[in-house]
């Protein structure tokens, strides 16, 4: 289900006040963004949050990138078949190194069009709203809710110990 | 209150706050000091351009280079630079892996350290090629007679590792860049700088969403980049082991060229690193401890590297093969000999000065401690690339190597290519991991001593709309806005 993008930003100086402001929204049944300037474990937990589908991104891209260096290898070797140094044609230690240098490469770009993927960048009109204190020290909880219930979770926001609550309308 | 000797960051930085002031200062106006070693190193740029202009035109002979010695400075120093990029990596990603929390403040400038070593080095095959726009022969694809590369050459796996190595670095160091660009992002005040800080970060925000994957990608990053580290270094050394030539091969060459890659890189990151603490002031950053640290993997690698050497002599005498033990008898007392010694006295003996806490605590011992051994790293792939080729099998063929002018503007030349690019990264992007430090950190909690001083420090909204946040009042404020 697609969150709305209307809702309302609570700005946290504390960690555990932005916990508590989590929890309190997950339980009335209201999707969140949380902001904050490191990853912090108190707020993966708070949200329940599932394990990261980019391990799979890895896995393939490293996989991927073996054959593709043995592929390479072998292809060229059989292609024109030059016996050098007294070796085999398919010198299969030698082109290790090859399978070797392609599995870490494919590995490590696919990790990072993984993190793309899946973490939706380069995105430069992010949805919910942004306080850019949340890069220095203050934490965020955007409670992604339509303009009838703000004051639900103005209140959460509020006795959870915001410091400072702002509305998004309608974008 | 703890002593600064075993605290990761000075009990001064006393929340979130000032990490992002501190790191933001970095990126302020910078002092005459600077500038000065920025025009240093452009000029010593400018003699390796002029240097390697005068060996196009006039051609390879303008180089020390000829038989029976065809590897000199160039191959040397391509070495050289490789193994300096080993620590950025060992500090950045191994570490990672072993949870060693001291890396954070002193990681990003490891880092940095590697790409541009990597990119110093992958200049000096080009240079040493001697018709550089031929240097696509390298990668590959078929010639004209539909014949590719021989994949069974060592030469073309260091092309791919190297290549590799390059690429993988640039990546890990560009998405730990992410968030702190960010930060740069929020502080910037100079209409320009914000607009490149919000293109570089790629739109950052530190959500939920972003940090899971994040978190999770830079720990795959780090954990693809661990092998490759220790596989760089060894294909490298294999270019050398693979070959018949006296002195060169020898199995312990891979572990002996990590072991020795790690120790010049170490010492790098320390001769870079305590200029940069004194400059920008981070004391509360790089601590003793961080000083102590790297004092004992200096002291480590320093060791192993020493052992090699003893190996490498025994295994010579031991063997019972003529031409090895004579290889091994010339480099310490044939015409190389200054080398020899060098490399044995500043890798072997100089660091282990270390045991001694006295000199471990005293920087400006640390200091020339670290100027010795990058010299005697840089004499080591000297000493075993020239006397092995310059006193191989035939007597009549043992013509000595001499570098020439050309060569030595160049290697002077890639000292001031690599500051270059290094003092370029430290005026525009943080040089300290804002997000990281702030890991380690205790984070603010309603209640506690923490949390009082950090409520002290982050300002209430009314404050952030109407005067820049303490960072941004800096920044502006010191680029005389």
């Amino acid at each position: 289900m697609r969150k709305p993008k209307t809702g309302v930003l609570g700005v946290f100086p504390y960690l555990d006040d932005t916990t508590e402001a989590i929890r309190r929204c997950r339980q009335e049944g209201i999707p969140v963004t949380v902001y904050s300037p490191t990853p912090r474990h108190e707020i993966e937990e708070a949200l329940e949050a599932t394990e990261s589908p980019v391990r799979i991104f890895t896995l393939v891209g490293a996989f991927t990138g073996t054959a593709s260096g043995a592929a390479l290898a072998i292809w060229t070797s059989l292609d024109w078949p030059l016996i050098t140094g007294g070796k085999e044609i398919v010198s299969l230690p030698a082109f290790t190194v090859i399978m070797f240098e392609l599995t870490v490469l494919f590995g490590a770009l696919a990790t990072v069009i993984g993190l793309f993927i899946n973490a939706r960048l380069p995105q430069f009109f992010g949805e919910g709203k942004y306080h850019p204190s949340f890069s220095a020290g203050n934490f965020g909880v955007f409670a992604h809710i339509a303009p009838e219930k703000f004051e639900t979770a103005r209140t959460i926001m509020t006795e959870s110990g915001s410091e400072e609550v702002l509305v998004e309308h309608a974008q | 209150m703890a002593s600064t000797s075993d605290t990761l960051v000075h009990p001064d930085v006393r929340g979130y706050a000032d990490v992002n002031r501190d790191a933001m200062r970095l990126l302020t106006r910078p002092g005459p000091g600077y500038l000065a070693l920025l025009g240093m190193s452009v000029s010593l740029v400018g003699l390796a351009a002029f240097c390697w202009m005068w060996q196009l035109a006039y051609g390879m002979g303008m180089s020390g280079l000829n038989n029976p010695v065809g590897w000199g400075t160039y191959i040397t120093t391509f070495v050289f630079w490789v193994g300096i990029g080993h620590a950025g990596t060992l500090i950045s990603a191994i570490l990672f892996l072993f949870r060693a929390a001291w890396r954070q403040s002193i990681y990003r400038f490891a880092e940095a350290m590697t790409v541009f070593a990597v990119l110093t080095a992958g200049l000096f095959p080009i240079i040493h090629i001697g018709r550089p726009w031929l240097f696509y022969y390298l990668l590959p694809y078929p010639n004209q007679r539909q014949i590719w590369p021989n994949f069974r050459s060592p030469l073309l796996w260091d092309v791919f590792a190297v290549t590799t190595y390059l690429t993988v670095s640039s990546v890990f160091f560009f998405i730990g860049l992410i968030p702190d660009i960010a930060a740069a992002r929020d502080a910037a005040v100079v209409p320009w700088r914000k607009k490149a800080y919000s293109v570089l970060s790629l739109g950052w925000r530190g959500t939920d969403r972003e940090w899971k994957h994040f978190t999770r990608a830079y720990l795959f990053l780090a954990a693809l980049a661990t092998p490759l580290v220790l596989s760089v270094h060894s294909v490298v050394s294999w270019d050398f082991a693979v070959s018949i030539v006296p002195g060169w091969h020898t199995t312990i060459f891979a572990p002996y060229f990590v072991a020795g890659a790690i120790l010049s890189g170490v010492a790098m990151v320390i001769t870079i690193v305590v200029p940069v603490r004194k400059i920008f002031h981070l004391e509360a950053y790089l601590t003793p401890m961080h000083f102590d640290r790297l004092a004992k993997l200096l002291l480590l690698t320093s060791t192993i590297v020493g052992y090699a050497y003893g190996m490498e002599y025994f295994m010579a005498w031991y063997s019972g093969e003529l031409y090895e033990r004579d290889v091994f008898l010339d480099r310490v007392s044939g015409d190389y000999w200054w080398a020899g010694w060098s490399m044995i006295t500043f890798n072997g003996i100089v660091p282990h000065l270390l045991w001694f806490r006295r000199v471990r605590e005293n920087l400006n011992y640390f200091f020339i401690i670290s100027i010795i051994v990058n010299i005697g790293m840089w004499y080591e792939r000297f000493v075993i690339i020239v006397p092995s080729l310059a006193h191989s099998y035939m007597p009549w063929q043992m013509v000595n190597y001499h570098m020439s002018w050309v060569e030595a503007g160049i290697l002077m030349g890639s000292f001031g290519w690599f500051f270059m690019w290094f003092l370029l990264f430290l005026r525009f992007l943080p040089g300290l991991s804002i997000a990281e430090i702030k890991e380690v950190l205790p984070p603010p909690m309603r209640g506690t001593r923490e949390t009082r001083l950090h409520a002290q420090q982050v300002p209430e909204r009314q404050e952030i709309v109407e005067q820049p946040a303490p960072a941004t009042a800096h920044l502006k404020r010191a680029q005389g806005e």
